[in-house]
């Protein structure tokens, strides 16, 4: 029975291996079969509308796979994105003239102090990331409706120079796009050519050697959960520039989705694995579900199941194939 | 020029509530090889992280190449030329060899802060290269034997031009030929004119390769003796402080009869066709070298990775063993390797400790007994001698042969028939050692019957009434008592004959 | 050899008494009782203490199974979902005109099969953590739930229904009853059993439970199917309350009860952890949320507080851990001198 098992088994073993190929394999056989069921899905105007809802997941997606590296979680950000959202539309609100950028500086402003918090609990007090982030997902989300008063900020309060800055376009491309390919290229230099970047996969694939080399993890794991906050910031003024509108209960629950797409992309919450191509992908994968699953008439109430089916399948099937790999390299081994 | 590269003189380093250092001694001269043994908790680790700057000491004074230095962290003992290769291998599974060997020290472009990744790999590969390995550099660590890890640490060591290393039990988990692979490349490291601190346990290292051998016992320095001047007995009784006349008791020749039998168990990728009988009464041994498939052979007879093919008797009926719990029903009990990870629960009372694996007994209908459950476990305890004032004092309290102890006074707790101990006296001190094997024999004695899993030939020897030597996978020999030398165990543990049966 | 004597009687020190998390709890209820009672003169009495309960108590069922979860340094944020998936079958069975009792059968089926299916995954593959199976199931429970139901609404119980929600035994409400019913039997199954003890030997430290006989496995999949069934319980309480139900139901109760569970003293780190502790933290957030009700403080401010309070709490442990850790640290060989 021999060669044709292992046949088989290595075909699944160069799987593994190869896990951003195989992901974006299944992007290009999902893209196909959308693209079959209604031709309107690979078109110019439909693929910009694709990426540019994409865009903040992929923003978040790169922050949370830093943190998930570390071995830690944050279930605060679409409290603080909801926050820092919050925050910088009330002030345009309040002060109309207000140039944009001092909006979305703002808005980092504020997801920086917030990831700053959860930083220290996490890396000095040594809180565990999931309950510390949890306590804190209640407090921003709190303070969120506490600022508005428990109303929201629409579209006629918001100057039309604030929600420009997702609508507007640069070079026929739009901002979104812009700002999430600069922090896309930034991140990729970071976390690979940079000692810094390259410190918080060694402070989460082995916590203990890190010590010895001589790493300060406290301030690595301060560092992530403060980009984290930051870019969770940025994400909050766009969110809610694209959408026109502030509430309290924006974002809820989003940070699920986020953690979703780093998984997908082959992030491991153990720590230590995780690659930002990756991360792109799963999240592309996921803004493709959203936008085609309504092109072929799937009822909008069936993508959270149909999204949950995949992540499951992805989940799953990722373990099968390396166990099929490990099963693979015993029976290589002659007793 | 001075003839010693590193002086230690007067260390002294307290943690809360204990010495860990009590003004200890060292030297070491260019381009030798110095042994320090010592017992477990004789500090020896500690003074490792001393000299590496992971701890500072309370007092003394510290000599590089006769000037005083401080060494405050681990960046400034890497500065000063000191890499150590720690005990449980340190590095970053996930991470290539590349980023392992320079993590700390990264090459990069001086301007723009960026990683030469190019440079390191080229790098890397002509380090390995010079220790005789062709691994590539991109690969992941996490993918590699121990024997490969280690060579990639001293690569790492090299590649911050150390000329004070420091091995720290190197050779534990490697077989017979990467040992001697070590071995080769530590002294060519000395040839170069690197300096070796070498830890170990094991005799054979250190007549091998040390030029001197250091002792250090309950946190103290007990002396340095050039390794020729030196005879074993004299080593020992520095090490342990005291004369260990009869390390292995007497044994009962009363074999009695049949309990287990194994025909033709296999697991695929790690045993094949294992027969053999264990009968009342009896110590059978097995052993052979790292990576022999015993380890993985014995928890495949107590359930933990089910065996796939053959057949296990027990009283001459065929049973199924799926999982540690139907061992335990069918009265086969198992003492395993590592007691921190897979025996003791640490934080918890050993009474508690004691009774895990018999809480059935102890219990109406699920409910506990608590009553019953400290007489249970205070009888046991001082059954075993376990050195403690309470079963209520956390296990974790305990110094490692305690803690052994307390593994074997669990197995007592449940009726059972056959007792497998892998590795009994792994990581034990001389002292606690000879108490286990009282412990062990008599046990044969009142008629259980016993598998001795050990990759410590004398203690094979010195116990098992028959010795079924193992190698990669398959019983290759089983030696009787009377014929069994470590000549003809390591001539067995090597061959490449076919399986024999051993009942 | 020589036979020492060792103690085999636990001493008793008051210090030690006091010194648990428990009372820590006990004088934050006390004192949300004393800003009751001054907020509102007619809070502090028994009836109205009782019946206080009812808005609160439903998601609470959920926090006895999730405690011996996360003993065993496991977790489950699905249950929020579960609960919404079994409200909506129930719901939906019933309209399509099966009897009630079948229908909240069928309720309870679905939360334990939920429940069972996280075990089973869990189990099954233990390479994945129990955060990313149940991340998974967790969207997959509300997304069924979502296809059934889409952004209807399903009800029109019987009148009689009402009661589990609305209904007295006497002058103490139905809810409450059930519910230290249920406290009394899991408190005593977690201390006092041995499926308890090894409840928290997994925890502390699983492969040596297993090495041990412990049935870790089964264990788990008995828990995690519990934290399905009592996830139905909640369901039936709360379609009950609202005599209706929608797809988006329970939303973030999952986050509602880790949190009470980690208030209550159990520490995600597993192996620690007190029922009790879990339960009283269940009124600390409850007569917390009435007392901020009473004076009309809007229900989000209470975020902010339950927020901060488990922040607080963790630290305080967190603090305390640490003291107690430092002398072992660094040095784990030391001698033990008896």
């Amino acid at each position: 029975m021999g060669d044709r098992l292992m046949e088989k088994q290595s075909i699944l073993s160069v799987i593994a291996k190869h896990r951003e190929a195989g992901l974006i394999g299944f992007i290009i056989i999902l893209s196909i079969v959308f693209q079959l069921l209604n031709p309107k899905f690979l078109t110019i105007g439909n693929l910009a509308n694709l990426i540019t809802n994409t865009t903040i997941l992929i923003i978040l997606a790169v922050g949370m796979m830093l943190v998930l590296i570390t071995r830690g979680i944050d279930l605060s950000i679409g409290s603080t994105l909801a926050l820092s959202g919050m925050t910088s539309s009330l002030f345009v609100s309040a002060y109309p003239g207000l140039n944009p950028l001092l909006a979305i500086l703002l808005g980092i402003m504020v997801g920086i102090i917030c990831g700053i918090i959860l930083g220290y609990l996490v890396s000095i007090i040594g809180i565990l990331p999931i309950i510390a982030s949890l306590g804190l997902m209640n407090v921003y989300r709190g303070l969120t409706f506490w600022s508005s008063g428990g109303g929201w900020v629409s579209a006629h309060q918001m100057p039309a120079s604030f929600k420009g800055i997702a609508t507007s376009s640069f070079l026929g491309v739009n901002t979104l796009i812009l700002i999430a390919i600069a922090i896309f290229l930034f991140f990729y230099f970071f976390v690979n050519y940079t000692i810094t970047g390259r410190q918080i996969y060694a402070v989460g694939s082995n916590p203990e050697s890190a010590e010895i080399t001589g790493i300060n993890s406290k301030k690595i794991l301060l560092l992530v959960y403060t980009i984290m906050g930051g870019l969770s910031g940025l994400a909050g003024v766009l969110w809610v520039s694209k959408f026109a509108s502030a509430q309290g209960d924006t974002a809820s629950g989003y940070e699920l989705t986020v953690i979703a797409a780093c998984i997908l992309g082959g992030v491991s919450i153990a720590g230590g694995v995780g690659r930002i191509t990756g991360v792109l992908l799963g999240a592309i994968l996921l803004g493709i579900l959203d936008n085609a699953l309504p092109l072929i008439d799937v009822s909008p109430f069936w993508q959270m199941g149909i999204e949950g089916g995949i992540i499951l399948f992805a989940v799953l099937f990722n373990v099968i194939v390396n166990r099929a790999v490990q099963q693979n390299e015993l029976a290589r081994r002659v007793v | 020029m001075n003839e010693m590269v590193l002086e230690l003189r007067d260390i002294t380093k307290e943690f809360p509530g204990v010495k860990a250092l009590d003004s200890v001694q060292f030297e070491l001269k260019r381009g030798e090889i110095h042994a320090l043994m010592g017992e477990n908790g004789a500090g020896k680790s500690t003074f490792i992280k001393v000299i590496t700057g992971v701890h500072t000491p309370d007092d003394g004074e510290i000599f590089l190449n006769g000037e005083k230095v401080d060494i405050s962290n681990t960046k400034e003992a890497q500065k000063l030329g000191i890499a150590a290769i720690y005990q449980h291998v340190t590095n970053y599974p996930h991470l290539s060899i590349t980023e392992n060997i320079y993590m700390g020290h990264e090459k990069i472009n001086k301007k723009t802060r960026k990683i030469r990744w190019k440079e390191m790999h080229q790098d890397a590969k002509k380090l390995l290269e010079s220790l005789g390995s062709n691994l590539d550099p991109k690969t992941t660590m996490g993918s590699l034997s121990v024997a490969q890890q280690q060579i990639v640490e001293i690569a790492k060591a090299l590649s911050t031009d150390a000329n004070i290393i420091i091995m720290d039990e190197p050779t534990a988990a490697l077989t017979h030929r990467e040992s001697k692979e070590l071995y080769r490349i530590t002294e060519g490291l000395r040839d170069d004119g690197v300096s070796i601190i070498f830890i170990s346990h094991r005799f054979e290292d250190m007549y091998r390769l040390a030029d001197r051998v250091t002792v250090f016992r309950d946190s103290e320095y007990i002396g340095t003796w050039n390794v020729d001047g030196i005879s074993n007995e004299k080593l020992i009784v520095a090490m342990v402080g005291r004369e260990i006349n009869q390390l292995f008791p007497k044994k009962e020749a009363n074999v009695q009869e049949e309990l287990l039998k194994v025909k033709n168990l296999g697991q695929m990728g790690r045993f094949a066709d294992i027969s053999f009988t264990l009968h009342k009464g009896e110590i059978l041994g097995i052993t052979g070298l790292v990576g022999a498939g015993r380890s993985e052979l014995s928890q495949a007879l107590f359930g933990i990775e089910p065996y796939d093919s053959g057949e296990v008797y027990f009283h001459g009926k065929r049973v199924e063993i799926k999982n540690p719990s139907d061992a335990i029903q069918l009265g086969i009990g198992y003492l395993p390797e590592d007691r921190q990870e897979q025996s003791l629960i640490l934080d918890w009372e050993i009474g508690r400790n004691i009774t895990l694996s018999c809480l059935e007994e102890i219990s109406t209908k699920g409910w506990l007994n608590e009553r019953k459950e400290r007489s249970i476990a205070k009888k046991l305890a001082e059954k075993v001698n376990v050195k403690t004032g309470s079963i209520f004092n956390p296990a974790k309290s305990l110094s490692g042969g305690n803690q052994q102890k307390v593994s074997v006074a669990k197995l007592l707790t449940t009726d059972l028939e056959v007792l497998i101990f892998d590795e009994p006296t792994k990581g034990v001190d001389i002292g606690a050692k000879s108490a286990i094997y009282e412990i062990i024999v008599d046990l044969a004695n009142q008629g259980y019957g016993v598998i001795l899993i050990s990759s410590e030939m004398p203690e094979v020897i010195g116990l098992s009434d028959r010795i079924a030597v193992m190698c990669e996978g398959r019983i290759t020999r089983v030696i009787a008592k009377e014929e069994a030398t470590q000549e003809a165990i390591l001539e067995a543990a090597m061959s490449k004959e076919r399986t024999v049966s051993a009942s | 050899m020589n036979t020492r004597t060792i103690s085999g009687e636990r001493e008793f020190t008051w210090k030690k008494f006091f010194l648990q998390w428990e009372w820590m709890l006990v004088l934050i209820l006390i004192s949300i009782f004393m800003m009751n009672s001054s907020i509102s003169p007619y809070f502090f009495n028994f009836i109205n203490i009782a019946d206080a309960t009812m808005t609160f108590l439903d998601k609470a069922f959920i926090v006895f199974p999730m405690v011996m979860i996360m003993i065993m340094r496991e977790i489950d944020i699905s249950v929020g979902s579960t609960v919404a998936l079994s409200s909506v079958v129930m719901a939906m069975l019933y309209n399509a005109g099966l009897p009630i009792g079948l229908a909240i059968a069928a309720c309870l089926l679905t939360g334990a099969l939920c429940g069972f299916l996280n075990g089973y995954l869990i189990v099954r593959y233990k390479e994945l953590s129990a955060v990313i199976v149940t991340l998974a199931t967790m969207i997959l429970y509300r997304g069924i739930a979502y296809m059934l139901l889409e952004d209807q609404s399903a009800g029109g119980f019987p009148d009689w229904f009402s009661y589990f929600g609305w209904g007295y035994v006497g002058t103490i409400p139905f809810i409450l009853v059930l519910f230290v019913a249920f406290a009394v039997i899991f408190t005593l199954i977690l201390h006092k059993t041995v499926f308890g003890r090894h409840i928290y030997a997994i925890g502390s430290n699983s492969k040596a439970s297993r090495f041990s006989g412990v049935k870790v496995d089964r264990i788990k999949l008995i828990v995690f199917t519990l934290a399905g069934l009592t996830a139905a319980i909640t369901a039936i309480f709360l379609t009950s309350r609202m005599g209706s139900t929608r797809p988006n139901v329970a939303t973030m109760y999952e986050l509602d009860v880790i949190a009470m569970v980690a208030l209550g003293g159990i520490s995600t780190a597993g192996g620690k952890g007190k029922m009790t502790g879990a339960i009283l933290a269940i009124f600390i957030v409850g007569y917390l949320q009435f007392g901020l009700g009473l004076i009309n403080i809007p229900a989000q401010m209470l975020l902010i507080v339950i927020g901060l309070l488990l922040i607080i709490s963790v630290t305080v442990t967190n603090l305390k851990f640490k003291v107690k850790k430092k002398k072992t640290v660094g040095h784990p060989q030391q001698k033990n001198v008896s």
